[in-house]
């Protein structure tokens, strides 16, 4: 017993983090929690891992490692990283927020940001996006669009960040069309095409003749193209799933966040912190219109990105009323942003259960 | 949309959700009546939708898309027979070593064939429907596939409880000493159902990526494979019960999503339990007889056979 | 070529053979390199080599092959019975669950009795859920094969909707974790600064019992004998249903182990996504180490390195994850295939007469 165990022990004796010098280019390595793909939020990461090669050229050496499990893997492959050599560390899902952490006390040379999180060290820094910002602007093109004023919602899970946007979509759709109503359903899978398929095939026959979601694929826009119905996707532009009928997608865009702050780390500027960016940031946006958008629509629509952008409008101003008629928000005021980051309910105009 | 065309679409929806189960469940169904257990659906599945993909794309023809998916599952399938009938190997370590190969053989092959979307097979056949009445919309957007996922669990039954092919194969099942005692090819015979499970799995894997879907991306089967293989035991291995299993299990989904829509609160992970509890309980109902238990399940399944040499 | 079964195993295959699979891998391993324009020799270093070049290497390893093995122990015992528990998956979410409970429920509560409760929890927890394939098998005779299946995907489901529902943080902004454990229900690690955790010790311990348990006590000899010969255990007063009762409880408490070690040791937490799918990796590890204690413990570690090695494709080679999935699925069905020759004894032509006795196709 005290053999096997000073025999596994053994090797471990030595196990000192070793740190390879950062001579030459800056080394910067990004988590994917699903494999690239070519759509969906793991592939709005890579665009923009791709626009600091582009950008920043023999400055810096970028990798990635892709489909990393949220549970005890994601911690090994983070040191390995740190081990590595790598200078910056990108964790890009939820899940890998305690692991970040833990890697990077052990690390306090190497910098870490961490999407989506929400605690911070001196050397990780927190990222996120007001994806919500973009959904109000797609409501009011749904809104536009609809003839029967039902859109469908797809979504995978009742988080903070799914609900800020079935909300946001519907008080932009009911800004132009006060009876629209979004019928939400939920998949509870962030990728699995065949459901979100027939989801959409199901929102449509029953009269949603918009159709959206927040979910990994491609599915949703294909479905809505081959019944005729519009979709509005997210994540990554995928007018050519839906070249018809696709109105348009609210995009993730990291590109200039990501340069950003690569920049900052080869001059040496960089510091922990939390950005919470939006329109005004080009953290998320629209993606070029259908053809099928009207040029007066359009223009509204660009008219609501460039109030929210410009701050006179914002998706969570009063007077807005939960599902059952109560006040959350009186007329004049807006929901302050810790009450966004912690949603846990529906606005009037929602079909559906939190 | 009127109440009426509402119904047909729902009803289109669900058979065209049901159509990949059905075909991979009743390849499954043969090949465990034939005695033999192959966890590898979803692998197979796999394979079968980025090769039939692959192939539409290259040659332009979902035709040959559709038979070079099948020759893709059977070719999986192949080295699962080579391994558990010829090399002895355990079928459910081998069926889940095949899984975790066409995880990655498919992702690996597909990766150029990304990003690429098609035509669905209903469109291509019927390109223009625009100006069709919408009751005509929804019934033409069933395309040949969901046609024969519903002919096929017919032909399969007969299949099995007429013809003498049938009749082997289900001996064999039943016990495969007693089948070689007689004179019978009892690998042979097994080897057969097996090619036939991953054919169809590729058929299914292809559905998915041709004409439900169409698209190719990594994984894209997401665990219908798992399905297939639960819908068989819920079917007790007769085939119209599979098919009604599987059409079952898509209009559950079906109606979930339209109760939530409706604002019924359902809990999806919980929902998400049901085909597995439903499997169980059926188990459960069936084989607590154990009469009945010995006319459906077969009783070698999962036995490897090692005649003495 | 025929096959002739040998009379016995044959001690010179059951190592050969493992060998001749792993070179047959790696000889198909760097076709695949070569043809994604790598270099083979690096890629193979990468894969095989590299990550056991540091100690935190073989800390990893240690920490990755402890669930497999935990699985992998108790999955051998019930195949030696018959009794096919491949729902390892479930078990070990149902003890990650239950041993979280407890955690949580005990919550600040210091004392050396947190973490025993935590981790006798684990094991109940995991029991239970193979307790309900069991009494399911003897009271309904429903197949444990696939009655284990389905309830792994029962309890994986079931951990999603706990986590976001009942027992989700409640200052975690809604996102889908539990809090944190606090440090008295965590298992203490081997060695400061790495992440093993003495649940290598209990899988390490696991496997002279399960050889002892096996080869040496009458409940293993029961166990075995209700395995080989159903009836003769009959005869001989053998319960069947004892030994399916046995073995699920077994398993799934070892299953339940594995789990609880795992959310009480590297996760720290109960999140959706805390198996990989080991329960059913180990179904693997069972067979490739040929349902002998200590055929499992290099099984498990063989395992272990191919997932390591593949992380190593992605860092250090860029190779695409799916890369390193086609190599893991050829080894193992190489190892699986090349497992025949240890029973058997590859004959190429002979007589005829004989060749018929022996083949069977």
């Amino acid at each position: 017993m005290l053999s096997r165990r000073s025999l596994l022990l053994a090797p471990a004796a030595t196990l000192i983090a070793s740190q390879a010098q950062a001579a030459g280019p800056l080394k910067v390595a990004y988590v994917y929690v699903s494999p690239v793909g070519d759509a969906g939020w793991t592939f709005q990461h890579e665009l923009g891992r791709r626009a600091v090669d582009a950008a920043l050229g023999a400055a810096v050496k970028t990798s990635f490692v892709e489909n990393v499990e949220e549970g005890a893997d994601a911690e090994r492959v983070i040191r390995k990283l740190a081990t590595d050599g790598n200078d910056l560390i990108f964790t890009t899902s939820f899940g890998y927020m305690n692991p970040t952490l833990k890697v990077a006390q052990q690390f306090p040379s190497k910098k870490f940001e961490h999407a989506t999180g929400y605690k911070r060290a001196a050397n990780v820094a927190t990222y996120s996006a007001r994806f919500y910002e973009g959904r109000y602007a797609a409501g009011v093109l749904a809104g536009r669009m609809s003839k029967t004023g039902v859109f469908g919602y797809i979504a995978a899970f009742p988080i903070p960040e799914v609900l800020q946007g079935i909300n946001a979509f519907t008080l932009g759709a009911r800004s132009v069309n006060p009876k629209a109503v979004t019928k939400v359903v939920w998949t509870s899978s962030w990728f699995d095409p065949g459901k979100e398929r027939a989801a959409a095939d199901t929102l449509i026959a029953g009269g949603a003749d918009v159709v959206t979601h927040h979910t990994d694929s491609t599915a949703v826009a294909q479905a809505a193209e081959e019944k005729g119905a519009f979709s509005i996707a997210y994540n990554s532009d995928q007018s050519k799933y839906g070249p018809k009928t696709c109105l348009t997608a609210v995009t993730h865009n990291w590109n200039e966040y990501y340069i950003g702050r690569v920049k900052a780390a080869i001059a040496g500027t960089w510091k922990s912190g939390d950005v919470w960016g939006g329109v005004k940031e080009g953290m998320t946006k629209l993606a070029p219109y259908n053809a099928a958008v009207p040029e007066a629509v359009r223009k509204d629509v660009d008219g609501v990105m460039a109030a929210i952008g410009a701050g006179s409008r914002r998706p969570f101003a009063g007077p807005i009323a939960d599902q059952d008629g109560k006040t959350k928000v009186a007329a004049g005021q807006a929901l302050a942003d810790k009450d966004i980051a912690e949603m846990k309910w529906f606005v009037d105009g929602v079909q559906g259960k939190v | 949309m009127d109440d009426g065309v509402m119904l047909v679409a729902l009803l289109v929806a669900t058979l065209r959700a049901a159509a990949p189960l059905i075909l991979a469940g009743l390849g499954e169904l043969v090949c465990e009546r034939a005695g033999v257990l192959n966890l590898g659906v979803e692998g197979m599945m796999l394979v079968g939708a980025v090769v039939g993909f692959a192939a539409s794309v290259t040659t332009g023809s979902p035709v040959l898309g559709l038979l070079a998916a099948m020759a893709a599952g059977a070719a999986m399938a192949a080295v699962f027979a080579v391994l558990t009938l010829r090399l002895h190997a355990n079928q459910v370590a081998s069926g889940l070593a095949l899984t975790i190969f066409g995880i990655g053989f498919s992702a690996l092959f597909g990766a150029p064939y990304q990003s690429h979307p098609i035509t669905g097979l209903a469109t291509l056949i019927f390109p223009n429907l625009s100006g069709a009445h919408p009751l005509l919309q929804q019934l033409l957007l069933v395309d040949p596939l969901v046609w024969l996922a519903l002919a096929a669990p017919f032909a399969v039954a007969r299949f099995l409880a007429r013809s003498r092919a049938g009749l082997l194969l289900r001996a064999v099942g039943e016990s495969a000493e007693v089948a070689h005692a007689f004179g019978y090819k009892v690998v042979r015979i097994r080897g057969f159902a097996v090619l036939f499970g991953g054919a169809m799995a590729g058929l299914a894997g292809a559905y998915l990526s041709l004409a439900y879907t169409p698209m190719w991306t990594e994984n894209m089967v997401a665990g219908r494979g798992w399905i297939a293989l639960a819908l068989v035991v819920f079917s007790t291995w007769k085939p119209l019960l599979l098919a009604a299993g599987a059409i079952l299990f898509g209009f559950v989904t079906i109606a979930g999503f339209q109760a939530e829509a409706w604002g019924i609160p359902v809990a999806p992970n919980l929902l998400a339990t049901l085909p597995y509890a439903a499997t169980i309980l059926v188990l459960v109902l069936i084989s607590r007889d154990t009469l009945r238990l010995k006319l459906n399940a077969p009783a070698a399944l999962g036995k490897p056979f090692h005649p003495a040499g | 070529m025929r096959l002739e079964r040998r009379a016995s195993a044959s001690r010179v295959m059951a190592v050969l053979a493992p060998v001749l699979a792993l070179v047959c891998a790696a000889a198909g391993a760097a076709v695949l390199f070569a043809l994604l324009g790598r270099d083979p020799v690096s890629c193979l270093h990468t894969l095989f080599v590299a990550p056991l070049e540091d100690a935190n290497g073989w800390s990893e390893l240690a920490l990755k092959a402890t669930p497999l093995l935990l699985c992998a122990l108790g999955i051998a015992v019930g195949v030696q019975a018959n009794v096919w528990n491949i729902g390892a998956e479930g078990q070990f979410t149902m003890g990650a669950i239950a041993g979280g409970a407890v955690a949580l429920w005990l919550g600040p509560t210091e004392g050396w009795f947190v973490l025993p409760l935590v981790l006798m929890a684990g094991v109940l927890g995991g029991a239970a859920w193979g307790g309900v394939a069991a009494f399911l098998r003897t009271r309904f005779n429903a197949h444990e094969i696939l009655v284990t299946l389905m309830l792994s995907y029962i309890a994986v489901q079931v951990l999603g909707w706990l986590v976001r529902g009942p027992m989700q943080d409640p200052e975690g902004f809604n996102f889908p974790q539990t809090r944190q454990f606090e440090a008295a229900a965590m298992l203490p690690v081997l060695l400061e600064g790495s992440r093993v955790t003495v649940a290598a010790v209990f899988a390490l311990v696991a496997v002279p019992l399960a050889a002892l348990l096996l080869g040496r006590t009458m409940a293993g000899y029961r166990i075995r004998v209700v395995g080989l010969a159903p009836g003769a255990a009959r005869y001989a007063g053998f319960s069947e249903n004892g030994a399916v009762w046995v073995c699920l409880l077994l398993s799934g408490g070892l299953a339940g182990l594995a789990g609880v070690c795992e959310v009480a040791g590297p996760i720290g937490q109960l999140t959706p996504s805390i198996s990989p799918g080991y329960g059913f990796a180990a179904i693997i590890v069972a067979f490739l180490g040929r349902l002998s204690p200590v055929g499992m413990l290099f099984a498990a570690v063989l395992m272990a390195l191919l997932y390591l090695g593949a992380e190593g494709l992605q860092i250090t080679q860029q190779l695409p994850l799916a890369a390193a999935g086609v190599i893991q699925g050829m080894l193992l069905l190489f190892l699986l295939g090349a497992d025949v020759l240890t029973l058997y004894r590859v004959r190429f032509g002979g007589v005829r007469a004989h060749a018929k006795a022996s083949s069977h196709g």
